[in-house]
Parts: C-alpha cells; sequence; structure tokens
C-alpha cells in the first residue's frame, strides 16, 4: 500500500489526477428505498391484477407489445397467472432474504473478527485458520454439500449465506480491530480499569460501525445473487414461496415462447444488486480515511 | 532456491493443507450428520435386517474415527467411493466429464482475461475520462448480473431470435460460444477492477515518471515498466477465478445442458447420491488448494522480490 501514500504525497507529480465526485450515499439510497417500497406497498393497494390462473390468457406478452393488453402490464405465464404480480410478492421474498441473508453473515463474522483482533494470541491464529479455510473454499461447494443433506429451505438457506459470507467480514473487522485496539483511548479504558466486554462492545465496536454497516451493504448484494442463483438451481426457495430466483427457474423452460417471464426478475436483481453495491461501495470510501483522500 | 525461498513456500504449503483437512472433515460430518443413508438407499418401508446387512456393506457400522480414517485414505490415494445412483466409481465419473467443464472454464476465462486485462489498462491510464468511467460501469454490471439470467437472455436473443448459435447442448465450437461468453462475464469484471487499482498503483510510482523524464514512448512505459509491476495480483486473480469457475460452472452448465461437473453434481443433488456429492465437492476443494499452490509457486518465480 506504499503506492497509495506516495500518491497522497506527491499529488502534483502525476498528470492531474483528477478527483471523482462520488455520488452521495443518499442519492444510491432513494432508489433502493423506491424499489423497496413499491414492492411493498403496492400488493396493499389493490392496484395489482389477480394473482388467478386464466387459461383463455396464457402467455400474454408485457403490455405495450404487440398482442398484450394493460390489464396485464408484465404479461402473463404459461397459466395465464399475472407476471406483475408474481414478480412484486417475490421481490418481498427477495429483500427479506438479501437482508436477514446479509446479517446472519455479519452478526457472526464481525463477532470473530473482533475476539480475534482485540485478543489476539491462540484466539486470533485459531480464528484466521477458520477465516482461510473458509476463503479456501469456493462458496459453491459448501452449498451443494449442505443443501445435498438438508434439503432446500429458508433455514439451510440462511445456513448457507451465512457460511458464504462471515469469513471476509470476520477479516476486514479483524484488521480495523487491530488498528482501534492500539489507540490510546483503549489504553485510558484499560487503565481506568473497564472490563475487556465492556471494552470489546462498548467502546471498539462502535467505532467499527460505519465499516460494517459497509460490508453489510455489500452482503446484502452478495447474498441477493446467491439466493438468486440457488433458487435458480432449485436448491434455493421452493414452491409456494417465490422469489425472484425461483420466477428465473420458471421462465427459463418458457425462453423460446414467453422470454418476459424470466427477463424481468433478472432485470430487477442487477438493478437492485447494482445500487447496492454502489451504495456500499459509496459508504466503505466514506469510512476508509485512505480511499477519502484519493 | 534460498532457504527462506522454502520456508515461505513451506509455510504456505501447512497453512493450505490445514484449510484442505478442514474442508475435507467438513465434507465427511456433512456426510455423516446428514441421517441413515440406508434410507434413502432402500426406501424408508425395507426391513431392518436388510438395513443391517448394508450398513454393513458400506463400512457404516465402524467407528466413526475408522471412517474419517478411511476416507482421509482414499482421498489421497485416489479413490473417492462410489456412486449410490450409478453403481460407478466416482473419480471415473468425475474424470469423465471434467474435459467438458475445463473446455468451458479455459475459453471463458480466456475471454476473460483478453478483455479484462486491456479494459483496466485503458481505465488506468485514462483515470476519469469516460473510458474510465465506461470501463468501470461494465465492470460493475459484469458483478452485479446474476451470470445465468445473462446467459439465458443471450439464448433468447442469439438463439431464439436469431437463430445463430445453438442454445444448448455441447460438440461443435459453435456450441461453445454463448457458455464461455456467460461464464466469462464475472471473472471479466474481477479482472478488470483489479487491474485498473493494480496499474493505478504502478503508474504513480516514481519509475514512472523517470522513464517519462527519460523519453521512453508512452505505450512502453505502461506495458513494459507498468504493467510487469502490476502483473502479480492479476495473475493471482486468474488464477483463484479460474478454479471458482471450475466448481462455478453448475448455474452456467445448468442453462446449456453442458455435460459437465455442475450438471453432473445437480444430478447426484436430485438422486440424493450424497457420496457422489461429496466426491465433487472433495475434488473441488482438491483443485482449489492446488491452484492457490501454485499462485505462491508463480509468485515467487516472477517476483525477484519474495524469492
Amino acid at each position: 500500500m506504499t503506492a497509495v501514500t506516495e500518491v497522497a504525497l506527491a499529488p502534483d507529480v502525476r498528470p492531474a489526477a483528477p478527483k471523482r465526485r462520488r455520488t452521495s450515499a443518499f442519492w444510491l439510497a432513494v432508489p433502493i428505498a423506491v424499489i423497496v417500497v413499491a414492492v411493498f406497498v403496492l400488493p396493499l393497494t389493490g392496484l395489482l391484477p389477480d394473482t388467478g390462473q386464466d387459461l383463455a390468457a396464457t402467455r400474454r406478452p408485457p403490455g405495450w407489445l404487440g398482442g398484450g393488453s394493460w390489464s396485464h402490464p408484465l404479461g402473463t405465464d404459461k397459466l395465464g397467472q399475472d407476471v406483475l404480480t408474481q414478480f412484486v410478492s417475490a421481490g418481498r421474498l427477495t429483500i427479506v432474504i438479501g437482508l436477514v441473508g446479509a446479517f446472519v453473515a455479519i452478526g457472526p463474522g464481525t463477532l470473530l473478527g473482533l475476539l480475534a483482533g482485540y485478543f489476539r494470541g491462540w484466539v486470533d491464529r485459531l480464528i484466521s485458520i477458520l477465516i482461510d479455510a473458509q476463503l479456501a473454499l469456493p462458496f459453491i461447494l459448501i452449498a451443494l454439500a449442505i443443501i445435498s443433506n438438508r434439503g432446500s429451505s429458508l433455514p439451510v438457506l440462511f445456513l448457507v449465506l451465512s457460511l458464504t459470507g462471515w469469513a471476509i467480514c470476520a477479516r476486514v473487522t479483524r484488521s480495523a480491530t487491530l488498528a482501534i485496539r492500539e489507540r490510546q483511548f483503549v489504553l485510558g479504558l484499560r487503565a481506568a480499569g473497564a472490563s475487556e466486554a465492556r471494552i470489546v462492545f462498548r467502546h471498539i465496536l462502535p467505532n467499527l460501525a460505519g465499516t460494517i454497516v459497509a460490508l453489510g451493504t455489500l452482503q446484502v448484494g452478495t447474498a441477493i445473487l446467491v439466493e438468486s442463483a440457488l433458487s435458480f438451481l432449485g436448491l434455493g426457495v421452493v414452491p409456494p414461496m417465490i422469489s425472484w430466483g425461483s420466477l428465473l427457474a420458471s421462465g427459463q423452460n418458457e425462453l423460446s415462447q414467453a422470454w418476459w417471464i424470466a427477463f424481468f426478475p433478472g432485470l430487477a436483481i442487477t438493478v437492485l444488486v447494482v445500487l447496492v453495491n454502489l451504495l456500499g461501495d459509496a459508504l466503505l470510501t466514506h469510512h476508509d480515511p485512505r480511499k477519502r483522500q484519493r | 532456491m534460498k532457504a527462506s525461498t522454502i520456508r515461505r513456500i513451506g509455510g504456505r504449503l501447512a497453512a493450505l493443507l490445514a484449510s484442505l483437512l478442514i474442508a475435507l472433515s467438513m465434507a465427511f460430518l456433512l456426510g455423516r450428520l446428514s441421517g441413515d443413508p440406508t434410507a434413502t438407499i432402500l426406501g424408508p418401508m425395507a426391513p431392518e435386517e436388510q438395513r443391517i446387512e448394508l450398513r454393513h456393506e458400506l463400512g457404516l457400522d465402524r467407528p466413526l474415527l475408522v471412517q474419517y480414517l478411511d476416507y482421509l485414505k482414499g482421498v489421497f490415494t485416489g479413490d473417492l467411493g462410489q456412486s449410490l445412483q450409478f453403481y460407478q466409481s466416482n473419480t471415473s465419473m468425475i474424470m469423465d466429464r471434467l474435459p467438458f467443464t475445463l473446455q468451458l472454464v479455459a475459453a471463458g476465462m480466456a475471454l476473460a482475461v483478453l478483455v479484462g486485462v486491456p479494459l483496466g489498462v485503458l481505465a488506468a491510464t485514462r483515470e476519469g475520462t469516460w473510458w474510465d468511467r465506461a470501463a468501470s460501469t461494465l465492470a460493475l454490471l459484469g458483478q452485479s448480473v446474476p451470470v445465468f439470467w445473462f446467459g439465458m437472455m443471450l439464448v433468447v436473443l442469439f438463439a431464439v431470435r436469431l437463430g445463430w448459435l445453438p442454445a444448448g447442448q455441447s460438440g461443435t465450437p459453435a456450441h461453445l460460444v454463448l457458455p464461455a461468453l456467460t461464464m466469462s462475464v464475472y471473472p471479466m469484471a474481477q479482472i478488470a477492477r483489479l487491474t485498473r487499482a493494480s496499474m493505478s498503483d504502478a503508474l504513480a510510482e516514481p519509475y514512472i515518471d523517470s522513464a517519462r523524464a527519460r523519453g521512453i514512448l508512452r505505450r512502453r512505459v505502461v506495458w513494459r515498466h507498468a504493467f510487469k509491476n502490476a502483473m502479480m495480483p492479476i495473475l493471482t486473480i486468474v488464477v483463484l477465478q479460474t478454479g471458482i469457475l471450475l466448481s462455478g460452472a453448475v448455474a452456467v452448465e445448468y442453462v446449456y445442458s453442458w455435460p459437465g461437473l455442475g450438471q453432473l453434481a445437480l444430478q447426484a443433488i436430485q438422486f440424493r447420491d450424497f457420496p457422489l456429492v461429496q466426491a465433487i465437492v472433495v475434488f473441488g476443494a482438491l483443485v482449489f488448494v492446488l491452484l492457490n499452490l501454485l499462485v505462491d509457486v508463480i509468485h515467487s518465480i516472477v517476483d525477484p522480490r519474495v524469492r
């Protein structure tokens, strides 16, 4: 990381390093909030078409295409069910899974990272070995091993999301904790006789809050992508529950006749994950003074 | 080789072996904790005597530790057990499917490197311009799109609508185009991002200014001076991504009915053929650990500073 300090020390040597203006986190949060509110509030308004089957109107294209009608704005599937209604209700589960999935990864990750960074010694060594072992395995292998045993259900999905996400979070928290524990105020607290638990949870943890929120945000994007891949393979969300990933799975066999069934959920996932990733990056930059300087 | 090199590689090797052992133990434990495999094979209605017999036949009535050691011995001698569903050796089935997955991974990775590296270099040498922004946007999209969905949309466009390319199966080079393209999206984004960061750091080094001051051509400075020094992290991510692709090809292979390892894993899961799933997981972990080791070896060969 020496290069970074050199940039900071000698800014005028380089051909005018242009300042990149970051879109503020707030402006990224707005579209995300719009998506979340839309997915949770639309069903309450009664504006959405029925979910009922209508065998007289199967595989209708979206309203703006020839053969489509505005009573089914995003078209219908092979049973004549409205695609928009399914899309909205699937979106709810996807967002919930994204949030819970990030939480179950960030929780244990933060805790283990804090312990490793604060206590060092054998605790650190043990946790670091676990982190390396976890990162040395592609997530899909872990997912396959667990799901082939336990079958697919929401708790299993959260277990997979937790196992695939905790390590990277623990690694970041660990190194941040290592830096903070050397600061003066920690020494002061210890001299004043504060308990270890109090120092870790009341004083070090709040200092990490920003970084943890940023990591959590990025993890939401990862969780949504992992969920969609597993559900697509029939290993994640199983009927009667639907998520954007499982809608993609049902659209897979209809690609040649009704592409719109798979198109919109995939587009929604992409847009949401792009926004979440941008937000996470913005937050991370905000909380990383080294990057903020650049 | 110096003693320090040997010690360094030895240390890394020990760490990798530890990860491998943890992974192998996890796979073993998951297999044993999953309940009675005889119920899967014989069905829930089978009489108890038949089950006891089968348990004995499969060696499941031995102490857990003996089973574990036996399993480890098998892994290191290349014996990954027998499939419940195909009555074949898992190792030979994996080897049958491996060439297909390798072909896909090689093509996808080649594409990812050929596009990702120049994209990253372009962004780093023109920092802040719209080239940079376009490359970064492309990389962000590549990291955020569900790749299998991208693959499905490629099928709709190029196979269903335009009819230029086949939608699935394997065989001719034309069959490889769409799957390889799909496969390359994620690693390409990763490579482009990392190349940009790494090149941007390298271009800020004082020796770049000194090379420019000596009047060396800009292109030569970028590729011979900066890129050579920025290459290590890029090489690392290429090798590691290859490892991830090898086992992560499941969804892409599923979209294109590509007869590789990923399809085999899915089949195994559908039929609750746990020994086969376990074998594939173990194989994937072995490959991944070996690739990690390869990175270290390349690192110490290419970069004299760590030698």
